[in-house]
Formats: structure tokens, sequence, C-alpha cells
């Protein structure tokens, strides 16, 4: 490049590019003999993304290679965001939930009940039962879905496509049930600060059945065809391995690090939402490779059907939403008859309720790991802040530290294995 | 969550090995709070290194998050919330400083906690903080040449032009 071009790039792109290594003297040489000939050693700067399909969406990475050996990765992020944080702080508390989400688009589900957690805790709404066991319902059918994309997803970068169409024909299923507990597919706004905004309807619970009936031999089949296939077992095992102690040195929670054998699960260790009501075990790896990581997402498939049979089976009677008016909308019906619960109506559609000053960090598990939601209430009707500590942003520290010193080809799958979402990177 | 009690003798013990480690400045605990069952610190900013250390040894081994917040108009304005967990006891405690708009900065604390690295370069982003030592202290979700810190709260909502390939030498902060 001439010194005229030069000066046609922005000072933006002129930064951007700049982007430092570490010294060649300094970094690990685990495969020289896949680095030429050995006389001469030359590093090549790749830029992988932002659209590339084996980036899960929008990352983009600058991989500096030595042959097809990964030497340094620096994950440039940023591209989807689109400040819901900011949005939040404009919007009234029960409007904050359809915004909160779209950061995490898979774990919709998840990011509702963080946020609604945590606005529960700083107005001490009491959550009933019913409600409860509900939200348990959908968590976890939200995390077998988000588990079939990454699964479809995955085996997808790693050469098999038929994988692909089945765990989305599982997935249908289960957006079907969220279509009829709420009337939405995706994004469903289904939980309410108090609870929920409807019963499941007639129908919803033998449909359920069905699908539990139905999913552990689909995740049989799938184990069969991935298990049994000799490339992705090659491509998985041994690859991309960090032990728990670094893991969790970089924040990383979830799968990722229960592969690597820290048992650590929030549903367990610090159970909310009714989880210490149910019986199901913590799928830990050994070495913490992305076999262990992939076979760890397998096994949690089948937990989390355990905990809806459960639910299901126990869920008790009552309300589905806190009967307190000042935060929950009156039923229909009585709208016609008591001019209380209209006053309340209008007030909590117009303006919306009120929380006491305070804030408030309130982690649950989702399908990544540990995703917080932190909330500051001045007193208004509207949250003076609202921060998702979402497990993609923190867990994607992680990915150059599990790639160094392998392959390019196994970087895909190191990719894969971690599994973001780059609607809850950016936010 | 440690319970109050606790909390006020976690308190006590870094105000002791603290104060006796720095005689001349004051204790590095400005004030405890405990609301709805969780348990935060308020720590004197330049101490924030030494306090997460020693909150460390006390079990607190896990960063599971670090945030910013602003809290406009109120004056100091800006803080920086760190949530520390305790894997073994399963215990929660939330450490806050608090920075003036002046001068907003603070040590980071990245070589300690890797985790510590994105986060830290977020609140960089969206409040202006300056993390003191941090590797790598670029923006992370905005442009590198955006101007101004979006998550304050005086900062205001649309109106800005969007960059795009076609006006890349027509907008703000680009090359002349």
């Amino acid at each position: 490049m001439s010194a005229g071009e030069e000066s046609t790039l922005s000072a933006y792109r002129r930064r951007e590019q700049s982007t430092t290594i570490a010294p060649l003297e300094e970094q690990p040489r685990a495969h020289t003999e896949a680095a030429g000939d050995g006389t001469r050693r030359e590093l090549l700067t790749l830029n992988f993304g932002p659209h590339h399909p084996a980036t899960h969406g929008v990352l983009r990475l600058l991989v500096t290679l030595e042959g097809e050996v990964v030497r340094d990765i620096k994950p440039i992020i940023g591209y989807v965001h689109t400040g819901i944080e900011k949005t939040a702080e404009d919007k009234s508390y029960w409007k904050v939930i359809p915004v909160v989400e779209r950061m995490d688009y898979l774990a919709y589900y998840f990011n509702a009940m963080a946020f609604c957690s945590a606005v529960e805790t700083l107005a001490e709404v009491e959550v009933p039962r019913r409600a409860q066991y509900l939200r348990v319902i959908h968590l976890e059918l939200n995390r077998i879905a988000s588990h079939l994309i990454w699964l479809g997803t995955s085996a997808l970068d790693l050469g098999a496509v038929s994988i692909f169409l089945y765990c989305l024909r599982e997935r249908e299923r289960i957006l079907d049930l969220f279509e009829m507990s709420s009337g939405q597919r995706m994004h469903t706004r289904y939980f309410q600060v108090g609870g929920v905004i409807e019963d499941i309807p007639p129908g919803f619970a033998r449909k359920l059945r069905d699908f539990l009936k139905d999913m552990p031999k689909r995740a049989d089949e799938y184990g069969a065809i991935l298990n049994a296939n000799e490339i992705v077992l090659q491509r998985l095992r041994g690859t991309g391995p960090l032990d728990a102690d670094t893991l969790l040195a970089l924040g990383v929670t979830g799968p990722l690090l229960r592969a690597a054998g820290n048992p650590w699960d929030l549903r367990k260790a610090d159970p909310y939402s009714s989880y210490e009501d149910f019986q199901f075990k913590i799928p830990v790896g050994t070495v913490g490779d992305n076999y262990d990581r992939f076979a760890c997402r397998m096994a949690e498939m089948y937990e989390s059907v355990k905990i809806i049979e459960q639910a299901l089976d126990g869920l008790p009677g009552g309300p589905h939403i806190t009967e307190d008016r000042k935060f929950a909308l009156p039923p229909r019906h009585e709208l016609a008859t008591s001019m209380e619960a209209l006053i309340h109506h209008f007030k909590l559609v117009t303006e919306g309720f009120r929380v006491p000053p305070g804030e408030v960090y309130y982690p649950i598990e989702s399908p990544r790991g540990e995703l917080g939601c932190y909330v500051r209430s001045d007193g208004s009707s509207k949250p003076a802040r609202v921060h998702m500590r979402d497990p993609s942003f923190v867990n994607l520290q992680a990915l150059s530290h599990m790639a160094q010193g392998g392959y390019i080809a196994d970087m895909i799958a190191t990719v894969a294995m971690l599994d973001p979402i780059l609607g809850g990177i950016d936010r | 969550m440690p319970d109050a009690t606790e909390l006020e003798l976690i308190a006590q013990e870094l105000r002791a090995a603290e104060g006796s480690a720095q005689a001349s400045s004051g204790s590095p605990v400005l004030e405890t709070v405990f609301f709805r069952g969780r348990a935060t610190l308020v720590v004197e900013s330049e101490r924030i290194g030494a306090v997460l250390v020693r909150l460390r040894e006390r079990g607190y081994g896990f960063l599971a998050s670090l945030h910013g917040v602003d809290y406009y108009p109120h004056e100091p304005r800006l803080g920086v919330i760190y949530e520390l967990l305790d894997m073994h006891k399963v215990d929660r405690i939330t450490v806050k400083l608090r920075l003036a708009s002046a001068t907003p900065e603070v040590d980071s604390v990245t070589p300690q906690w890797p985790t510590a690295d994105h986060q830290e370069r977020e609140v960089h982003d969206m409040f202006g903080v300056s993390f003191r030592g941090h590797p790598n202290p670029r923006r992370i979700l905005m442009p590198e040449d955006y101007e101004g810190h979006p998550l304050r709260r005086d900062f205001p909502v649309g109106g800005e032009p969007v960059l795009f390939t076609y006006n890349e030498g027509e907008t703000r902060g680009s090359a002349p």
C-alpha cells in the first residue's frame, strides 16, 4: 500500500487496524512443526468476520496466524450495539421487559426473569408459587430451545448439515408452546413483575407432555448421530481445553465452567424461583475441552426435561401473578365493576408503578452462565440504570486463551462451543 | 449474602487491616449498606485494589460483575460496582466506589482479576471512567472515534448521524 492510499483511510479505520500483538518471542509455540519449514517465522493477520457464518452473529475476530496455528485473537465487538441499557432508562419498568428480552435473543425468558426478579426484590413483591413454577417451566423450555440452536449451528460449523434441521424441528415445537402460553413465539413478554401475564391455556399441559415424552428420544438420536461421527469427535476431543482455575479468573460461568469440572450452577447453589423443589443433576466434564462442553450441554437438555416434568406434575394452584394491585394489572372483569380497579389499571398503564429507591444485583443461571441484572431505582416509575451482566460478554474473553496455540480449524470449533450470542455481548 | 452483622465485621476487619497499613489516611470503608438482604461496602476509590485483595483472602474469589452507574445530579457522580462471589459459602458482597465527575479515575483491577478486562473497557466506554493501568484502555462497544459517553444520564438520546461507508468522510470524527 502506497503512502497516498494510506492517507485516504480515515482516522477511525487506521486506529482500528493498529491492533498490536505481543512480540513473537513472548508467544507460546505449541505446534512448531506446522509453521512452515522452520527457517522462517512469519505472522499473518487474518480478519475473521463480522459477517461470517461461523462466528454466530456479527462477531469480528482479528486472528494472528503462524502458518495454520493461531497465535493471537482479538475480538472486536459492538456491531449490534443498540444501546438497550440506555433505552431501558427511558421507559417505565413494565415497558423495559420487551427491551431487555432482545439482548440475548435466544434466551429471552432469562433476560426477562433477571430483570423482573431484580425489580421484585427492589419493590419487595411476592411472586405466587404457581407463577414461580410457570416461570421454571418456561425457563427450562427456553434453555432447551437455546441449546438446540447451539447444537444445530455448532454441528453446521463442524460440517454436519442435517442435524441443524432436526434441531430446528424440535425448537419449533417449543416455540409453538410459547405461542400457546403467550401469543408470541419469540420475545414473548410472558414474565411480568410479580408473576406471569396469563395462566397457561387448556391443552398446554397435554402438548407439553407430548413434547417432554419425545424430547429425550430426540436428544438420544442427536447424540447417536454426533457421538458416532469420527469427524465430530476428532474436531472436538482435546481441542481448546482450559482448566477451571483459568476459567474462574476470566469470569467464565455456565456450561463452559462445568465442562472443566467445576459444578457451579446457580439453580443448585443459590436457588431462586423454587428451583430447590426439583430433583436434577448438574452435568460436569473432566478435562474442559470442546467435547466436554458439547457433552455438558447435551446432558443439560435431559435435566431440563426432568425439571419441567416435575414442575408440571407439582404445579400448585393459586394466582399466576401477584395480587398486589399496585404492581399487577387487575383482571379484566373487575374493570367493569370496580372503580378502584379502573384507577389501578389507569395508573399502571399510563405512569407505571413506582419502585422504592435502591440498587439490586440479581443473578440467575442462563444457558450460557451467570446472567445478572443490576437495577438502580431513584424512586420514580423508570429505572435509573439497568445493566445486564451478560455471560456471553464475559465468556468471550476466554476465547483467545482457549484457541491460542491450536489450529485455526479448531478455533472454529471453539467459537461454536463457546456459544456466544452477539445480541447479549453488545446489548 | 452476609447478614448485617457480618458485613460490619468485614468492614471492621478492613478498617483495621488497611488503617494500620496506611496510618496517614483514613478508613478505606466509607459506608456499609444492607439493603434487601444484600450487603454493600462503599469504599474509598484509591483503596479499591487493596480492598478487593483483602476480600479475596476472605474467600470472595470470583469477580462476578463489574459495572458503572451514574448518580447524576448527585456528586460524586459516577460509581463503579464490583460484585464479588464466594463460591464455597455461596455468599455475595458488593463493593462500590464513587468518583467525582471532574476526575473519574480509578486503578484498574484487571491485573489481579482478568475478568475485569472487557467490563472495565465497557465502563470506560459508557461512563468515561479511566482505569489506570488497564492493558488495553480503549473503547469496546462504541466506535473508537465516538465522542461522549452514552450511558451518562445527561447524554441525549438520538440525533446523531449514522456512520455508513458512503458518508464516512462527512461525519464527525473521521479523517479530514
